[in-house]
């Protein structure tokens, strides 16, 4: 993680920001969280809709079970203890895109709590319902000041998780680092979408400072709405700073909810009448306590994947690659699962070679895609990673190969001698070598004067000459011999 | 041919519908005819139209039902007695109104209500009282009083209610009819407007205990959209017991001393001689924490109820006051569509929630509820049924307590335990105090609706008590 300017420049002056998070995931089910609306995906407004989540009169909610699967297993990756018996509470307070006048969440008995991801402890995992979409007509974009507002309901009662980590982390760039990691899991979970900027996974930030090396915490400010990693970073750094001026300059922070405007990356505090709550939290009457059988803790247990972070560590120890490798392969699971392919292929020791061909030059070639959906077979790039180690064929050839791979399919060595692509060697590499320090007389001078660098001129040559078929530590080889 | 028909249990009659000897269109025209001469205010509306065919052998016969307002009937206006929903309505049926129409029960109107549940004389309703057809000057008691007083008048075969905390017993008690409140959980309350979801259960309200078991036999059941329902472990039976050989009864001083109208008591005395001559037994049982049941209702329910009735924010249906901004517009909406008892008890519920004084309150009262529900428990070790005074007066004047909410409070003293128990209880007609009928409460232990069901019935031919007066 490198550290951001920002946070060096607080260091100097020996503030520390305590940072917590609080990340909402919307949960991709079948239905809502309390009723069968089948979710939304950009249909037209209130569509997807019946009396429960309207919260017309007389309807009652009915806990979504794979709901509560999706949260356990969410749980579970997070190291977190399965409470025996969570309940449901009432949050109460009016807004249009609130239909009951409550939004039913957890409260004081989560589903989850204590766990940890990566370097951050959690705090709790409960699950929730989501509120509705308000849509404003007017230049603020917000309620106040709108000059109509209209409801959409379609996304009322979509289920939510609710992730709050306790207020381990550092820095901006580490919130948005783990925010990361947080992403890669769910994803590889297959529980939601986490899709930032379509919201859902939102993440909203606590933010405090204190001087460096303290216990104490700080007052805290809540940022809300910063609905990307790069805002995420923006918004906790211009936090921050602002908190940073204020106890240099003599001032104190208030506790204040903010809304980060991404346009102009301001902070600004949300008006106390969208903030100042008594929500009079009570046990919902209407639904029963989560009671986690045996059965449902040991179906979401084997539910659960091997998580990125866990295969990062064991591609570390066990194959040996290096950290950021091991990372990129574990957070880009079709790379993983690729590469666990091609290293199982693989003759002798060649999975880091395995590994870099991979995080470098395979995914120069392919962007995004996922590997398996192209015409590379992993056995053949293991082959081909073989060759190179052999020198059967070289370096700059072998990406031409791959190329040729991911579009067409193959088998390695038979390209390799159709298009005569295979390493120049013996009398031919001789002979090319010969003739390149002929013609770069000048250079070959310099050489013999000391300047390493001119090796270049002749090495282009000779690679010219080959089509890039020759090794460039035996040409090397070859140049020295003949000086 | 009506003045025959009124004569007839609804029992009675849906088996002269099977037997091939009455049509269940002619039945439901003529009861259909009756409910329109109301003039009790005990309906907000008459269906004008006669149902679907009944399907032949439908085990209720076609004999209709009238229908509390707060169950929400698909098209069919349903208020709950408010203003705030008046022209609602809704676009789907209550499971319990679904489950009763399809065993042959149609619906024959809505009854009117105590708003939101809200009251023990139906005064406060949003769309004027209903009068009791004992006494007109008098009310039929809340907050199922249109539906108490719709059976009682002979406006209705058969009726249900709902009770939060009496809202069944008390106003069949002062009508003169039966009405159980069932253990809660046992009818789907999926589209009930909820006042107290906690408490609130629904119920028949009928002219006799055989009619009562009928209809509840038809309305029990586990729900899947409603979590809490379980249905009943066992089927209900129709009563046929005429003794109460063995049964222990028990007395608690704590229901029926201090409190208890002289009239009441006489026929509550009169009651506990007929279960000794029906061989049942009796014995003094204490439930030391009823007391502090009308306190602990207090509070648990305008709570539930404060959250409950947020939903009447003007947004999405019922009344919606024009205004400036979103906050006066919820202000002048709750301002205009809710009565003053509905109000009294939001700002009581939102008190007792608020932080600083939930434990104090709403903790406090949870804890007493628990106390009750022990105390019911261990008297049940030692009695099968517990019997009191269903309330502690007679039907009271229309008015006459309204400026006194405390003393309107009181009058469910007696019906408040069980619900906080969550226990079923019936009350039946014990006889007359000066003209008016007295109730007399049954209570057991959760999903003993048969035994209770019994032992009312084998009473009840032993009381013999005669509810034609109230029949126009
Ligand atoms: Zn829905």
């Amino acid at each position: 993680m490198g550290a951001a300017p920002v946070a060096d420049a607080l260091a100097e002056r020996a503030y520390e920001p305590v940072i917590g998070l609080e990340i909402h995931v919307q949960l991709s089910t079948r239905t809502k969280m309390f009723c069968g609306c089948e979710l939304s995906f950009g249909e037209q407004p209130n569509t997807r809709t019946c009396p429960v989540c309207l919260g017309l009169p007389g309807t009652l909610p009915v806990t979504n079970a794979e709901a509560v699967h999706f949260g356990l297993m969410i749980g579970m990756a997070l190291g977190c203890e399965p409470a025996p018996r969570s309940i449901f509470h009432r949050k109460n307070y009016f807004y249009p895109d609130l239909p009951k006048g409550y939004q039913i969440s957890q409260y004081d008995i989560p589903l989850a709590r204590d766990g940890r991801l990566g370097d951050i402890r959690i705090h709790r995992v409960h699950l929730e319902e989501d509120a509705a979409k308000l849509v404003h007509a007017g230049a603020s974009g917000r309620i106040h000041g709108a000059e109509a507002s209209a409801v959409d309901f379609n996304r009322g009662g979509t289920p939510l998780v609710e992730i709050v980590t306790e207020p381990d982390v550092r820095s901006a760039a580490q919130a948005a680092e783990w925010l990361r990691l947080l992403r890669v899991t769910l994803r590889q979970l297959g529980v939601s979408d986490v899709n930032m900027e379509e919201g859902s996974l939102r993440c909203d930030a606590n933010v405090s400072i204190r001087p460096a090396g303290e216990a104490t915490l700080g007052t805290k400010t809540e940022l809300k709405n910063m609905n990307s990693f790069r805002f995420l970073e923006r918004g906790v750094n211009a936090e921050v700073a602002r908190q940073e001026e204020l106890l240099r300059e003599g001032g104190a922070v208030t506790q204040e909810t903010l809304h980060f405007d991404p346009r102009t990356g301001a902070l600004s505090p949300l008006r106390s009448k969208e903030e100042a709550h008594d929500y009079r939290y009570f046990p919902e009457p209407d639904l029963v306590p989560i009671a986690p059988t045996e059965e449902m803790l040991e179906r979401a247990r084997s539910a659960l994947p091997e998580l990125p972070a866990q295969r990062a560590e064991r591609l570390e120890s066990d194959m040996g690659l290096v950290p950021d490798t091991a990372r990129l392969l574990a957070f880009r699971s079709d790379l993983g699962d690729f590469f666990e392919r091609a290293a199982a292929a693989r003759v002798g020791d060649d999975s880091k070679a395995i590994a870099n061909w991979i995080v470098g030059e395979l995914v120069a070639n392919i962007g995004d895609a996922d590997p398996a959906d192209t015409k590379l077979e992993p056995e053949s790039l293991a082959a081909l990673v073989g060759m190179v180690r052999e020198g059967t064929v070289a370096g700059s050839a072998a990406k031409d190969v791959l190329t040729t791979l991911v579009a067409e399919g193959g088998d390695p060595a038979e390209i390799v001698e159709a298009e005569n692509l295979g390493a120049a060697g013996g009398d031919e590499l001789a002979r090319v070598v010969d003739q390149a320090m002929a013609d770069q007389a000048d250079a070959v001078e310099k050489i013999r004067a000391g300047n390493d660098k001119a090796t270049g001129a002749v090495m282009g040559a000779v690679m010219r000459a080959t089509e890039g078929r020759a090794d460039g530590a035996e040409v090397q080889r070859l140049i020295r011999e003949r000086l | 041919m009506t003045g025959d028909l009124l004569d007839l249990t609804a029992a009675q009659a849906g088996q002269r519908v099977r037997a091939g000897e009455l049509s269940a269109s002619d039945l439901f025209e003529a009861w259909r005819e009756r409910a329109a001469t109301d003039s009790l205010n005990a309906y907000r509306w008459v269906a004008d139209a006669p149902p679907p065919e009944i399907a032949a052998g439908a085990p209720l016969g076609g004999v209709p039902v009238a229908i509390k307002d707060l169950f929400c009937t698909e098209g069919v206006p349903s208020a709950a007695g408010s203003r705030i929903l008046e022209g609602y309505l809704p676009p789907y049926t209550a499971t319990a109104v679904e489950q009763l129409a399809q065993a042959g029960a149609p619906m024959l109107g809505k009854t009117n209500m105590d708003e939101f549940a809200m009251g023990s004389s139906n005064e406060n309703s949003g769309f004027g009282p209903v009068m009791n057809p004992w006494d007109e000057s008098r009310v039929p008691g809340g907050s199922s009083g249109g539906s108490a007083a719709a059976v009682a008048a002979g406006l209705a075969p058969w009726a249900i209610g709902t009770d939060t905390g009496g809202s069944i017993r008390q106003p069949a008690a002062l009508c003169g009819i039966v009405g159980l409140k069932p253990t809660y959980g046992s009818i789907s309350r999926y589209g009930m407007i909820a006042f107290a979801s906690s408490l609130d259960q629904a119920g028949p309200l009928t002219r006799d205990v055989t009619d009562c078991a009928l209809l509840f036999r038809h309305m029990v059941g586990r729900d899947p959209l409603d979590s809490t329902s379980t249905g009943l472990p066992e089927e209900v039976r129709l009563p046929d017991q005429e003794r109460l050989d063995g049964l222990r009864f028990g007395v608690p001083p704590e229901l029926t001393r201090g409190g208890v109208d002289p009239g009441v008591a006489a026929v509550f005395e009169q009651s506990l001689r007929h279960i000794e001559e029906l061989g049942g037994t009796l014995e003094e049982v204490s439930l030391p924490h009823s007391d502090q049941g009308i306190s602990a209702y207090y509070v648990i329910a305008p709570a539930e109820a404060s959250a409950n009735l947020a939903r009447f924010d003007g947004v999405r249906y019922g009344l919606r006051a024009e205004a400036g901004d979103l906050a006066s517009m919820y202000e002048d909406t709750r301002e205009h569509g809710f009565g003053d008892e509905v109000k009294r008890r939001i700002m009581l519920g939102t008190y007792a929630l608020s932080s600083g004084y939930y434990d104090a309150y709403y903790g406090r009262a949870q804890r007493v509820r628990t106390k009750i529900a022990e105390d019911f428990r261990s008297a049940f070790e030692r009695v099968d049924l517990i019997v009191t005074p269903t309330s502690p007066t007679v039907a009271f004047g229309l008015g006459e307590r309204t400026d006194d909410p405390l003393a309107m409070y009181l009058s469910d003293f007696c019906t408040v335990p069980m619900p906080l128990a969550g226990i079923p209880a019936i009350s039946i007609p014990g006889g007359l105090s000066d003209e008016l009928p007295v109730g007399i409460q049954l209570a057991g232990p959760a999903f003993s609706e048969n035994r209770i069901l019994e032992a009312a019935y084998a009473l009840e031919q032993a009381i013999g008590f005669d509810g034609s007066g109230a029949r126009g």
